[in-house]
């Protein structure tokens, strides 16, 4: 899995800092310094280019075994390396549903065959996502796949019993179940943030309060039983209000956010155009902002993409028969860097941190959130932060184009990613 | 260029006096013995109903004819819609079949929108009902009953009076339609309706909230009851349809207690009993009859000036449109 060839990158500036040359060799970043020689090493010019550890996502929607109209572990992949991503989580809402041994193998070995990107499954929390009883977690642990990340995402484990079963039981092998806040009877038929704008279209409300009361549930519950809980794709204001409270008290809580809940509002959906359909839903510019700040401030942990696929025709209708879900994984870096550092809320080491280390630590992932120094794994990804382009999904290597930000212009590009020293995309093409 | 009826919201006050203004003339054509004008003649108008609604469909399907335009029905029912057909494949039919218009009724909000601004089709799209978003000509239909009960004047709109609407504004989309037509043509509106039937967000729109009918019976120049639909009771929106009966509907005590020359309105169908006794339902005051005849009239309006009828056939032909007045839907 390793790749014997040696790079020299030259004049990389490693998390924003410096320039410097970064030498890879034998899948591992051999030296770190100024004028440094390789003989018969290729050279990239890194041209003050910024390096970052490879990104972790802990929440991609890879959609196979069963969606493959959508995604494939390939193409996801594939995705993910030109977003500069080394390590993904692939969600357990297949068909079948990834409640088993058997699914979650499949899914990792597929993810080692390609090569593009690591994949690692998350494990249903139930079975079928149905939240009636546990899944056989240890299974999906004691497998090839080594589940660390367990989430009925898509569906909130709602039952307090069997949330607070899930928390304790993954326990025994340092697991942490990932939460999808929402309380299901108070967003029925739900289609977009309950407020303002859902009172004028005539939608029906997701209220903010549906995700807070199972956030604040959750927080307490694990307090209770001394686990970790982790938040998925935090949205509102008040979400942050209850993790920022629970970490004060020093429970074990993480969170996430999506890029598209750092930059979108529920104006958006003014247009009736359901690629800005997703769950939870967009929220407020006053959410937005408390988001970022919470990004910023560690209260939130890191950035998820959720990058969900869906096919043409599941966006091309009326917005009530529309699916839920952006793809995210070759856009998450440049909003990244448009909401947070241009913004100067974080620095590039801290988007190191929120977009690499912290959610490695979540998942406890080895060999991925490392330092950029000798010795390391070579999983690394060079952006050009100066690059300013219009996206276009027709460039995509996800097989599916359900973009919010088509035709918008937004900053950053990947030039280069290295999986254990191989490159899998190379001046902005896959390898 | 592309002309649509989406939202009563895309209306200046001008776009609705004229539309108003129209239906008047296309009323007096409706107490001549030959009803019927050739202003559309050679013109094909849909009327894509999604979900059942007779009354609607009939309203717009005899102002189409009166108009002399071509007419075809499509009912979702029956039809490869239920079979699984898209919004998107059904349009593009349409417009395969040279629809000039698409009147639309459908149970999702936006869905007319999207059908406006999709691409798919290249007519005219009147919103005929969009889940519980709009329905603007029922609006204008109600500002036209007004107008003519209470105002009496064209060119007029319905400065000063004091509407009030009852009953469930959270699904309604008749109450999302006239908040902003009233508003537009100066009238001041209260809501009224249990809290539990009032959506969140309401206080940016252009009216007043109440949750007493009581306390604002007095002070109303029009009521309009919506139709409550029995079933909100197993969602908890309302104990029991007594209670509901009891607290937000309007029999005749709390009819008397209306100004004299105060008018009831009703969008239909009634439930009688429910949101209206049938004592105020049958009284001289209540409009409901009314706003059925308007309602053809203001659709043929809408529809002449949404096609800026190529034959001039109304009585002040010299001056008859040719640039149409009706806002393009935007955004």
């Amino acid at each position: 899995m390793t790749d014997q060839k040696t790079t020299l990158l030259r004049g990389a500036r490693i998390l924003g800092g410096e320039p410097q040359d970064v030498l890879i060799e034998g899948g591992v970043i051999a030296r770190v310094g100024r004028g440094l020689q390789a003989a018969g090493a290729e050279v990239v010019e890194a041209e003050g280019r910024v390096l970052l550890p490879g990104l972790v996502d802990l929440h991609t929607h890879l959609r196979e075994p069963g969606r493959e109209d959508s995604e494939t572990v390939l193409t996801g992949t594939r995705a993910a390396a030109k977003g500069g991503f080394t390590a993904v989580h692939a969600m357990a809402n297949t068909f079948p549903v990834a409640d088993t041994a058997g699914v979650v193998e499949q899914v990792w070995r597929l993810g080692r065959e390609y090569g593009y990107c690591d994949v690692r499954p998350v494990g249903a929390v139930t079975v079928g996502l149905e939240g009636k009883q546990l899944a056989e977690l240890g299974a999906m642990h004691d497998s090839a796949a080594g589940v660390r990340v367990f989430s009925d995402d898509g569906k909130c484990v709602d039952d307090a019993v069997i949330m607070r079963r899930a928390l304790e039981y993954v326990k025994a092998f340092d697991g942490v179940v990932a939460q999808h806040a929402q309380e299901p009877r108070l967003t029925e038929g739900a289609q977009m943030n309950e407020g303002r704008v859902s009172a004028e279209l005539g939608l029906a409300g997701w209220p903010a309060v549906a995700e807070e009361s199972i956030i604040a549930r959750d927080v307490l519950l694990a307090a209770h039983v001394g686990s970790r809980v982790h938040i998925c794709h935090l949205s509102t204001a008040g979400s942050v209000e209850i993790v920022r409270w629970a970490k004060s008290k020093g429970w074990n809580v993480t969170a996430e956010v999506t890029p598209h809940h750092l930059l979108l509002t529920d104006e958006l959906v003014r247009s009736y155009d359901p690629v800005y359909k997703v769950n939870p839903p967009l929220r407020t510019e006053a959410d937005v902002m408390a988001l970022r700040e919470a990004l910023a401030d560690g209260t939130i942990d890191c950035v998820a993409t959720d990058h969900a696929p869906h096919p043409h025709e599941d966006k091309d209708c009326e917005w009530g028969a529309a699916a839920m879900g952006m793809v995210g994984l070759e856009t998450a870096l440049s909003v990244v860097q448009h909401t947070m550092v241009e913004s100067g809320l974080l620095e590039w080491s801290q988007v190191a941190d929120r977009m690499s280390h912290r959610p490695a630590a979540i998942g406890r992932l080895a060999g991925h959130g490392r330092p950029v120094a000798p010795g390391e794994p070579a999983n690394l990804v060079l952006l050009d932060p100066a690059y300013r382009g219009g996206v276009d999904p027709a460039g995509f290597a996800s097989r599916s184009a359900n973009t919010p930000y088509e035709g918008r212009e937004l900053p950053g590009r990947v030039t280069h990613t290295w999986l254990r020293g191989r490159a899998t995309v190379v001046d902005g093409a896959l390898k | 260029m592309k002309r649509h009826l989406i939202s009563a919201a895309d209306l200046t006050r001008d776009d609705a006096v004229l539309i108003l203004d129209t239906a008047e003339e296309m009323a007096r054509f409706a107490d001549r013995p030959i009803k019927k004008l050739p202003t559309l003649r050679g013109r094909t108008i849909v009327n894509l109903f999604f979900e059942d609604s007779t009354r609607t469909r009939i309203s717009f399907e005899a102002a189409a004819k009166r108009l002399s335009a071509d007419v075809i029905n499509f009912s979702a029912k029956g039809s490869s819609v239920s079979k699984g057909e898209s919004l998107k494949d059904t349009a593009l039919t349409l417009e395969a079949m040279g629809a000039d218009a698409v009147v639309i009724r459908h149970g999702e909000s936006g869905a007319p929108h999207r059908l406006a601004t999709s691409g798919w089709i290249g007519g005219s799209v009147v919103n005929a009902g969009d889940g519980t978003h709009e329905h603007p000509t029922q609006a204008l239909l109600d500002a036209f009953t007004t107008r003519r009960r209470l105002v009496g004047r064209e060119g007029a709109g319905l400065d000063g009076l004091r509407v009030t609407i009852v009953g469930d504004i959270l699904h309604s989309r008749v109450a999302r339609s006239n908040v902003h037509l009233l508003a537009t043509l100066g009238a001041r509106v209260t809501l009224v309706a249990p809290p539990t039937l009032v959506p969140i967000g309401v206080e940016s729109w252009p009216c007043e909230v109440s949750y007493d009918l009581d306390a604002v019976l007095a002070t109303s120049d029009a009521v309009m009851m919506l139709r409550v639909q029995r079933e909100r009771m197993n969602a908890a929106f309302f104990p029991t349809e007594r209670e509901y009966a009891r607290r937000y509907g309007l029999d005749e005590d709390r009819m008397a207690r209306m100004p004299d020359n105060a008018i009831v309105m009703h969008p239909g169908p009634m439930n009688r009993g429910m949101e209206i006794t049938a004592q105020v339902a049958d009284s001289p005051r209540c409009a409901a009859v009314e706003q059925v005849a308007n309602g053809v009239s203001i659709r043929m309006a809408v529809m002449y000036l949404l096609l800026g009828g190529a034959e001039p056939a109304l009585s002040r032909t010299d001056e008859a449109p040719t640039e149409t007045p009706m806002p393009q839907e935007n955004n």
